[in-house]
């Protein structure tokens, strides 16, 4: 440790040698503390490198490496320390917990983002921290680590930096002038909940923090109408974090609260985490035995539908079914509830409408409305395009080839579809001269036929064997 | 059966696209200069590469498609793909014949489709040829170029720099960093980069010839840093010496094909920074959540010989 204390400028990672150990173990523990934040995305800025600065922003965010958990790498998620004053039952990091603890000087965590980024490692700092002291004197240190890179080192890459609840607006609002995103974890929907758990804190420390950002935000973009060269402040918004399985919430909860999030203060992304039980021995947390996982997932892919497939949270789930079914996905389950939307003309119907097909995604929606001009789309198409017809198969209409369209193609030439199982024969599998076709509407609307659950089992009873002879091939399953 | 042999580069492609109409003939099969002809052969005509006249088929290109149409050619060339010359050619010829404006049937149709949201309201190059997926060739195409594309995406993730040590000043005359010795670098960027600080180095290995794409973002982000990426499966790579990049290849990159600096080589701090790296990425994996499958999924096996954090 002696040799320690003549490590005090610029270079600490090189002037001696026991200093390497003890950053090596310092990244460790502070690394540790930060990875149950879920939220590690790099995204909502596009700004191009400037000379003489290091670092640009790559609007979607770009994913630098996976963990062994299957989550993307893309910040330096780290924590100035994970020393905290507060006890919040979730968290790994709350006084009471018996943990190595550690902090960064700003300059020592200055200097580790550069060097990250300069190799390509990282898209950019998150930084979070334990409260110390108090939440003002926490967020200046937190600032300073960031002013010193925008400023001293001319970094441009991009920067989340977390508020911390309870802070001033002051320290706010100096903290956007240099972070592209901040955000507040609201952790817990509903209030009563988050003040079981987290005694320290309440909807209102969270809610202002959010509140001072969004005016900001708002306030920068009147600046910039004004001034176009006014500095922005946040150019990327807010963010923020729920932990799901923590408590009794349900989906409906979390997802109106979202909506909410979304549309009041302006946030940019809800992210949802599987609690993780760090804390076991606390009573007050359910017993669980893994982290809920499907239900993460489920209410990530209800968000996106949210975002990006017009879909509203009270279509998604209701007071009738307020949590997420997690056999299926939102959007399945949705059309099983909606029979009289389908099936859907692939050849006439609106973008919108097609969108909400099980099995087509944005991609193929919109490939379809292109490629339908030049000529009518069979299902042959549709699975070239990229549909997934085991999914889609119940639920469109694709006209029978019938003279106009008769552009040769080989999409299905090298075989014929295979029908699976006992459970169901063919019936409507035809090959018109020429080129070869096949219908999946009969002209009845199909799901009318099938029952809901019968296409649920279908889709979810999983195959014997994934190498079957004829993985490849499509297989439609056409009713009786 | 009618034979063109060109040079494999994408500049032979267009002038054999040339020279095809100015014969009136157009080849049912393309070869390289050393492949060997098949039987039945009619009529077999060498290319000569001339960039007059590919410069004059890419520009009539540039004019009846839009621009990422354009570029989506380029891609799909870069896909490397065997037999993706002939698919081009097919796809180049059929936008020549089929005139830009010719659509107002379709649009038309387009409106009574409802879709006249997404299209309707752009200039009529926007409904050319590319989304008729009907087409074998023109669906292929697009799909090798999102192929392409998600390989220049994978470059901009998993590529890793090592630093090397300074370039010595004094020694060897020249003092450019002993990592990139271009053979054809100009006098500017010798006198640039002499007395030159660090060089970061990264090796790549992309399954389709993507490198040339993603240059432009690495261009961008590290431009206060001297950086050469070497393709090492195709030998060839870029060099930025803080002004210009250049394409580089080297008499001799055995010290590079393996992926790591040598040791002498590395700046003195470099090793620190790669177990920094290291137990970093291994601290960040949450032990309840192991997902094995999910990571090859976002992150294939193909890269990790060359990361630093060694997954
Ligand atoms: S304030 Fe933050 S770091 Fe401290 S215990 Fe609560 S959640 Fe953990």
């Amino acid at each position: 440790m002696s040799d320690a204390i003549t490590c005090n400028v610029p270079n600490f990672f090189l002037s001696c040698t026991g200093m390497k150990k003890i950053i090596v173990e310092k990244l460790k523990v502070l690394a540790e503390s930060a990875k149950y934040d879920v939220s590690c995305s790099s995204s909502g800025i596009t700004r191009a490198g400037k000379d003489g600065h290091i670092g640009s922003a790559h609007g979607w965010g770009i994913c630098h490496s996976f963990t062994a958990d299957g989550r993307c790498v893309s910040l330096l998620k780290i924590m100035l320390t994970n020393h905290c004053i507060y006890d919040c039952a979730y968290c790994i990091n709350r006084r009471s917990n018996d943990l190595p603890r550690a902090a960064f000087t700003p300059d020592e965590l200055v200097e580790l983002t550069l060097e990250f980024y300069r190799r390509n490692y990282i898209e950019g700092l998150f930084l979070s921290s334990g409260v110390v002291r108090d939440p003002d004197y926490t967020m200046e240190r937190m600032v300073r680590v960031v002013k010193e890179l925008r400023t001293t080192h001319r970094y441009n890459g991009y920067i989340h930096m977390k508020s911390i609840p309870g802070a001033s607006e002051l320290l706010v609002r100096e903290a956007g002038m240099y972070a592209d995103r901040l955000s507040v974890n609201i952790e817990i929907p509903r209030e009563e909940n988050l003040k079981l758990l987290a005694p320290d804190k309440n909807h209102e420390s969270v809610y202002s923090p959010m509140r001072y950002i969004h005016q900001g935000f708002l306030e920068n973009a009147e600046d910039r109408r004004k001034f176009r060269k006014a500095p922005r402040w946040t150019p990327a918004g807010q963010s923020t974090q729920m932990i799901v399985g923590a408590t009794p919430d349900t989906d409906s909860e979390i997802l109106r609260l979202s909506t909410k999030l979304y549309n009041v203060q302006g946030m940019k992304r809800v992210y949802f985490s599987a609690f993780v039980p760090v804390n076991s021995y606390d009573t007050r947390l359910p017993a669980l035995g893994s982290p809920p996982l499907v239900r993460e997932n489920r209410l990530y892919q209800a968000d996106w539908l949210m975002r990006f497939y017009g879909f509203g949270a009270g279509e998604i789930v209701d007071d009738l079914a307020p949590n997420l079914d997690l056999e299926i996905d939102p959007k399945l389950a949705w059309a099983l509830r909606h029979p009289e939307f389908f099936p859907v003309d692939i050849n006439r119907a609106d973008y919108e409408a097609i969108l909400r097909v099980p099995g087509i995604g944005v991609k193929s929606a919109q490939m379809i409305v292109a490629a339908r001009r030049h000529s009518t789309i069979t299902a042959a198409t549709l699975k070239k395009i990229g549909v997934v017809m085991k999914k889609a198969q119940f639920f469109v209409e694709c006209g029978q080839i019938s003279g106009g369209m008769s552009q040769k193609s080989a999409v299905f030439g090298e075989a014929p579809p295979v029908f699976e199982g006992g459970i169901l024969k063919k019936s409507d599998f035809s090959i018109s001269t020429g080129s070869p076709t096949f219908s999946i509407s009969s002209g009845r609307g199909l799901i009318g036929d099938m029952h809901p659950d019968l296409i649920r089992k279908l889709l979810t009873t999983k195959k014997p064997s994934r190498k079957g002879p004829h993985s490849d091939q499509m297989t439609i399953l056409f009713p009786e | 059966m009618v034979v063109f042999r060109y040079d494999k580069t994408f500049e032979g492609l267009l002038t054999a696209l040339f020279d095809a109409y100015f014969r009136r003939t157009f080849p049912d099969l393309l070869l390289g200069d050393g492949d060997s002809l098949p039987l039945f052969v009619t009529e077999c005509h060498t290319v000569a590469t001339d960039s007059e006249k590919s410069g004059r088929v890419w520009r009539a290109l540039q004019k009846s498609l839009p621009d990422n149409v354009c570029n989506m050619l380029v891609m799909g060339w870069l896909s490397e793909e065997p037999g993706v010359d002939m698919m081009l050619m097919r796809y180049m010829r059929h936008a020549f014949s089929s005139p830009s404006g010719s659509s107002g049937g379709q649009n038309a149709d387009s409106s009574r489709n409802g879709d006249s949201g997404k299209g309707g309201g752009r200039k009529a190059k926007t409904n050319s040829v590319a989304t008729d997926f009907s087409n074998p060739d023109i669906l292929r195409i697009k799909q090798l170029a999102q192929k392409v594309a998600n390989e220049r995406e994978h470059l901009m993730q998993f590529t890793r720099f090592q630093k090397s040590a300074d370039a010595p000043d004094d020694t060897s005359g020249n003092g450019r960093s002993e990592l990139c010795y271009a053979e054809n670098e100009s006098e500017t960027a010798e006198s640039i980069s002499a007395g030159a600080g660090a060089t970061y180095f990264a090796p790549v290995s992309p399954r389709y010839n993507a490198l040339p794409l993603a240059i432009p973002y690495f261009r961008d982000r590290f431009r206060d840093q001297r950086w050469l990426i070497y393709d090492i499966k195709r030998r060839y790579g870029y060099y930025y010496d803080l002004q210009n990049v250049t394409e580089v290849t080297m008499d001799d990159d055995a010290h590079l094909l393996d992926g790591q600096l040598d040791e002498a080589m590395m700046a003195e701090d470099e090793k620190l920074f790669q177990e920094l790296w290291r137990t970093y990425f291994h601290s960040m994996a949450i032990a309840e959540r192991i997902n094995p499958r999910l990571q090859r999924q976002h992150m294939p096996r193909r890269f990790w010989p060359l990361l630093t954090e060694k997954p």
